[in-house]
């Protein structure tokens, strides 16, 4: 929709667009959600696709997102054979509510920092413990992981001016079994939960990562897959029952519910018991 | 850098919160719509540098240099791309205001997209078809017959007549033709449920750049009226004025702001400051009607309402037999309380209209409605302008199912254009058609159904209490129409009492299944228990009861214009439950948690509303020897000017290419009460055909006059045998024009007697009783609409409106907290069936000819939907032996029911 009090677009010609802001200012990537909901404060636009940030950049150490990379460039990107946990990534775009024509101007940081609950960026950053990096005006850095950036609902550890420049995937975690479930009030509906288990077989250890469910993300860690009892009981130990998100999505009874059940489902599948 | 679009470059800039959609349509290329705004439903599709992107969302700056398409430049020239050729040919659509963006989806799609098409166009929605039509397009399945000889009209599956327009952009839509220099209009809304505007200050409104008016409820004529289009104005409480002082509903309009912009009019409503006094709401229907809750209206302001110290709009009490008496001697007797919900239209095309006053000084309205010609009564009512100074007209409707059964946005353009002289627009967002638009009224029905052990239902009775909303609306129409569910059985004691009742929430109003869907699905729900008592299969229940020819259709005792003008339900009974017996269409998921079971639900409809309905139509044969109709309905996907073509070519045995059609328009026809329940079809439809029987008659009878006595004349497709010599009508038609005779003629039609129809829904569905996940594996529907005259287009209608009834039961989940707030005012949180949640759908049609409609057909564009709901909530209780009485089937409303169930089964075992 239109934007009626959007009085100038920028095209930034620094470097870091952070010494540029002002408030009222908006940072625009794909637009597709500065674009979609009534934003009446919303002054200026400054353009960070036209900075050039590379997409993915394969590290030593970790696969580096830049917060600018479309989504559809995530789902065509080919991960090598020996990263077990590669597909997810495709898997947790195929995850969207939004089709492929969203893709093709959503990005992978624009989905964060919405910061809905549901955003499936979010859990699969979440799920494979990413570290976000941060700029900020006057050249300040600093780096997060994403249960601590994401604050709740539509609410996340952004300061003005600040900006998340990319999103860093370990490679370890890459390299780890994974398990998900997903469920949804409508087949390709927003997901009301979305739970991710892995595992790394060197280990034996078991992370369950509940977004979607909750109104922020949620990581769960086992040295040892647990049993169902376990599980159960550490879910109850760190997620309150205000904690399960409320909105027209779900509510937070059936998302409780669904996430003992789906929990239940990925620890059974990483232990490898037959259902 | 400059723009380009369709190959050609634009040198203008757009606004810098400007998004490519409203930047596309600036520039010309109209074929790109709004549905939502909001990035969901695909209907502003285009391409950049090739590949599909939602141009509502997208910033129009960011795509400075990009390739950009639009539906405009998809076609080679006149060479029509394959995908719009498939989407003519399926035919892929109906109202067709989600064609453009939905061709440009589909001809974007690769191999592998293809394969997964419920995924694919997971962000492309229609409203109308139920997607089977879209699949068949995609596919390259062409349904309709291009070549059909005359004669050979009635029956066919002939293209809609605006079919090139739908899939080039081309057609117009209400909004795609407003006069330049066309002002708009934006509102402001009541924060409160309930409260009075005691000081409006809008100076700070009017000081903002752009801004042309600021109007209050001291700006608008004292007149109350009813938004609900009527033939009837008095069926339904004046309590309605242009702008108010008190606000009844959180949403209400309160102020309006006319700017040159619409960010010009967006800015000065939030420069607009209002005082309140907050006033105690109620927003629940059953306090409503206890003693000390707040009255959302007053006796001063119309005598109409029943009892507005009980916020009661209406209440009604028919029957006959003796109703108590039946239910003490009954063997079996089931009683038990059912709800549904509201359901938003949710029609692709938003409410709107432009108004402005012609140098002919007379008042224009182009506007998105379904009654033209009620409106424009209203209008004229309203501000007190003479008829003949008032012209309503529509373009293309993009999809209506009732929502535009109703005046709310004529009424502000045409006072903005009476003061300010200039055109006004007024084009409603999707979060509008939610927060200020209408509804499905919610409803409690209780059910009283008596029998004998051997199945003979002998009481039947229902209490409805239908929750209006803050206005009437269409609050007593519908409410004597949710009757109609003790209507298809013979049962000697029936008893219907009904209540509608204001509350300080947003208005309900009139949508498809109109009163009926409601009370259809507690009746039929009821009848499943009834049979589970007496230990019948509900089906043996349904057969042994249901109305035959020769029954009372009355509930109660006054004489009715109802008849049984044919009478096909017992062919959809047969044609359901054999479809549903031998087999689904889908495969049922396995696992411990997951179920299935079979349900079945039927519905009687009258083929037109009780209040008056008439219409009249001419034809006319021109200097070219071709025809023109002229018809009031309206055209939005129902396909009725199609079907009107079709008669009009059966009447005067001409080819179809030969007739033209114009409709929706005043200053076009005559009368026509409006398009709705089943009338374009069965009223209009038979004034069309009374006037081209007419007109053929005519041509006849002066032929002959060409012609010795006694003379051989026979009418043919261009031109008349007159004793072996052929006269091309084009030479007729100018030798009676020389003569000064008119060759033409028009006919009025009435919607009496009513005929009546039926429709009968099987589906086998696997309930998961872990998660509360309801998927049908199979949908079945008999119609007995009369005679087909229109098989694909049917249907469409038919598939249009089980999805319809689909979403009512189990994916529309309309929600409000207790202060009055919709908590889910947009098509992305408020869940429309999609691609991916219809399953295939099984359509029968019973072989009947009715005796009242038009080549014995009854119009049934409305009527599917209403036995779809109670067929998937009996499938549920088959499945899983769990009864869910209340509306919708959403999993965080049944899985605790379900789920309790399941540990006690397995307990059980």
């Amino acid at each position: 929709m239109d934007q009626g009090t959007v009085k100038e677009f920028v095209r930034p010609a620094v470097e870091d667009p952070t010494s540029l802001w002002q408030p009222g200012d908006a940072w625009l990537a794909g637009g597709t959600f500065l674009f979609s909901t009534p934003l009446p404060d919303m002054r200026r636009l400054i353009d960070l696709t036209s900075l050039g940030w590379e997409n993915l950049v394969i590290g030593p150490q970790a696969l580096h997102i830049a917060a600018t990379c479309r989504v559809v460039d995530l789902y065509h990107f080919v991960p090598p054979a020996d990263w077990t946990a590669g597909p997810f990534l495709r898997e947790a775009v195929d995850s969207f509510l939004a089709g492929f024509k969203i893709w093709n101007g959503a990005t992978v940081g624009g989905n964060i920092c919405t910061s809905l609950p549901a955003s499936p960026m979010t859990t699969m950053a979440a799920a494979l413990d990413a570290t976000l990096e941060i700029w900020g005006p006057g050249g300040a850095r600093r780096t997060m992981a994403v249960p601590d950036f994401i604050l709740g609902n539509h609410l996340n550890a952004l300061q003005p001016g600040e900006i998340l420049r990319s999103i860093d995937i370990p490679i370890d975690s890459l390299r780890r079994r994974y398990s998900y479930q997903r469920f949804t009030l409508t087949k390709h509906g927003r997901s009301s939960e979305f739970l991710v288990g892995t595992s790394d077989p060197a280990k034996g250890d078991f992370i369950l990562t509940i977004t979607a469910a909750t109104s922020r993300p949620f990581v769960l860690r086992f040295g040892a897959v647990p049993t169902s009892a376990e599980l159960r009981a550490t879910i109850a130990n760190v997620v309150a029952e205000g904690d399960y998100f409320d909105d027209p999505n779900g509510s937070p009874a059936h998302r409780q519910h669904m996430t003992y059940h789906l929990a239940e489902v990925i620890r059974a599948d990483l232990a490898g018991e037959a259902r | 850098m400059t723009f380009v679009v369709n190959d050609r470059e634009f040198s203008s800039s757009p606004a810098p919160g400007q998004c490519l959609r409203t930047f596309l349509r600036d520039l010309g290329h109209t074929g790109v719509k709004k549905g939502c705004d909001s990035g969901d439903c695909g209907a502003c599709t285009v391409w950049v540098d090739g590949h599909p992107m939602h141009s509502c969302i997208t910033s129009a700056e960011q795509m400075r240099g990009r390739s950009i398409t639009t539906i405009e430049g998809l076609a080679d020239g006149d060479e029509l791309h394959p995908m719009q050729d498939a989407f003519l040919n399926s035919p892929g659509f109906q109202c067709g205001f989600c064609t453009a963006g939905m061709i440009m989806t589909c001809a974007s799609l690769d191999d592998e997209q293809r394969a997964d098409l419920p995924a694919a166009l997971r962000g492309s929605l229609c409203r109308c078809t139920g997607f089977r039509a879209i699949h068949d397009a995609i596919d390259g399945v062409a349904h309709v017959e291009t070549d059909v000889s005359p004669g050979k009209e009635i029956g066919a599956s002939v293209g809609a007549l605006e079919g090139r327009g739908v899939v080039t952009g081309s057609v117009r839509y209400t909004m795609d033709e407003v006069p330049p220099g066309t002002a708009h209009i934006k509102v402001v809304r009541s924060p409160h449920s309930h409260a009075r505007a005691i000081r409006i200050d809008t100076a700070a409104a009017r000081a903002v750049p752009g801004v042309l008016a600021v109007y209050t409820w001291e700006d608008v004529p004292l007149k109350r009226f009813t938004t609900a289009l009527h033939e009837n104005h008095l069926v339904e409480p004046d309590d309605t004025l242009v702008l108010d002082q008190v606000a009844r509903f959180k949403g209400q309009r309160m102020v309006a702001v006319v700017g040159e912009t619409v960010a010009a009019a967006e800015e000065g409503c939030r420069q607009v400051v209002i005082e309140w006094e907050v006033l105690p709401a109620v927003l629940d229907v059953q306090e409503a009607m206890l003693p000390g809750a707040p009255h959302v209206h007053h006796r001063s302001e119309d005598a109409w309402i029943t009892e507005p110290e009980r916020n009661l709009l209406i209440d009604m009490e028919f029957g006959r037999g003796d109703v108590e008496e039946a239910l003490a001697s009954a063997d079996v007797v089931h009683r038990a309380t059912y709800r549904t919900p509201r359901q938003s239209h949710a029609q692709l095309e938003t409410h709107g209209s432009v108004a402005w006053v012609g140098e002919d000084g007379v008042l224009h309205v182009r506007t998105s409605s379904q009654a033209p010609f009620i409106c424009k009564e209203k209008i004229s009512y309203v501000f007190g302008i003479r008829r003949d100074l008032v012209h309503v007209f529509t373009g293309r409707v993009g999809g209506g199912f009732g929502s535009k059964q109703e005046m709310l946005t004529e009424d502000l353009c045409v006072l903005a254009a009476l003061d300010l002289r200039i055109p006004v627009q007024w084009e409603w967002t999707r979060e509008e058609e939610f927060i200020g638009g209408t509804s499905r009224h919610p409803m409690i029905i209780e059910v009283a159904l008596g029998a004998t052990r051997d199945g003979e239902i002998t009481a039947m009775a229902i209490d409805v209490t239908s929750n209006t909303g803050a206005y009437g609306n269409h609050g007593g129409e519908t409410l004597g129409a949710s009757s109609a569910a003790l209507a298809w059985y013979r049962c000697r004691n029936k008893r219907y009492t009904g209540r509608a009742v204001y509350t300080n929430t947003v208005p309900a109003g009139a949508i498809r299944g109109y009163g009926a869907a409601q009370p259809t699905f507690a009746m039929e729900s009821a009848i499943d228990e009834l049979a589970g008592l007496l230990g019948m299969s509900p089906m043996e229940l349904r057969r042994r009861n249901a109305v035959q020819p020769g029954d009372n259709l009355a509930v109660g005792g006054a004489p009715i214009d109802e008849c049984l003008g044919s009478y096909g339900l017992d062919q959809c009974l047969d044609m359901v439950q054999s479809a549903i017996e031998s087999g689904p269409s889908l495969p049922a998921p396995e696992g411990p948690e997951w179920s299935t079971g079979v349900g079945y639900a039927m519905s009687m409809y009258d083929t037109s509303p009780p209040t008056e309905h008439r219409s009249e139509a001419s034809v006319e044969l021109l200097a070219d020897g071709t025809y023109l109709v002229r018809v009031g309905t309206c055209e939005f996907g129902n396909g009725t000017t199609t079907s009107h073509v079709q008669f009009a070519a059966a009447a005067l045995g001409t080819s179809m290419d030969r007739v033209a059609i114009r409709y929706g328009d005043t200053a076009e026809s005559g009368w026509d009460t409006g398009a709705f329940a089943q009338t374009g079809l069965f009223v209009a439809g038979r004034a069309v055909t009374y006037a081209a029987q007419g007109l053929r008659h005519r041509i006849l009878e002066y032929a002959e006059r060409q012609a010795a006595d006694g003379a051989a004349i026979e009418l043919l497709a261009d031109s008349v045998m007159v004793d072996g010599r052929q006269i091309p009508l084009a030479e007729l038609a100018q030798r009676a024009a020389a003569e000064g005779i008119a060759l033409s003629q028009a006919r009025k039609a009435y919607g009496s007697p009513v005929s009546v129809g039926f429709n009968v829904t099987g589906v086998r569905a696997a309930v998961n009783s872990v998660t509360g996940e309801i998927r049908l594996l199979q949908v079945a529907h008999g119609i007995d609409g009369g005679t087909v005259i229109n098989p694909q287009q049917l249907r469409g209608q038919v598939e249009g409106g089980v999805t319809m009834g689909i979403g009512f039961a189990m994916t529309e989940w309309w929600q409000m907290d207790d202060q009055g707030t919709v908590l889910n005012p947009g098509i992305r949180m408020y869940r429309i069936p999609n691609f991916a949640d219809v399953p295939p759908i099984q359509v029968f049609f019973a072989d009947v000819e009715d005796s009242v409609g038009p080549f014995g057909a009854k119009g049934c564009a409305e009527s599917p939907i209403d036995p779809v709901a109670p067929a998937i909530a009996n499938a549920v209780a088959d499945a899983t032996g769990v009864r869910l009485r209340d509306l919708p089937l959403v999993p965080p409303l049944i899985f605790e029911q379900l789920y309790d169930s399941y540990l006690q089964r397995g307990a059980a075992v």
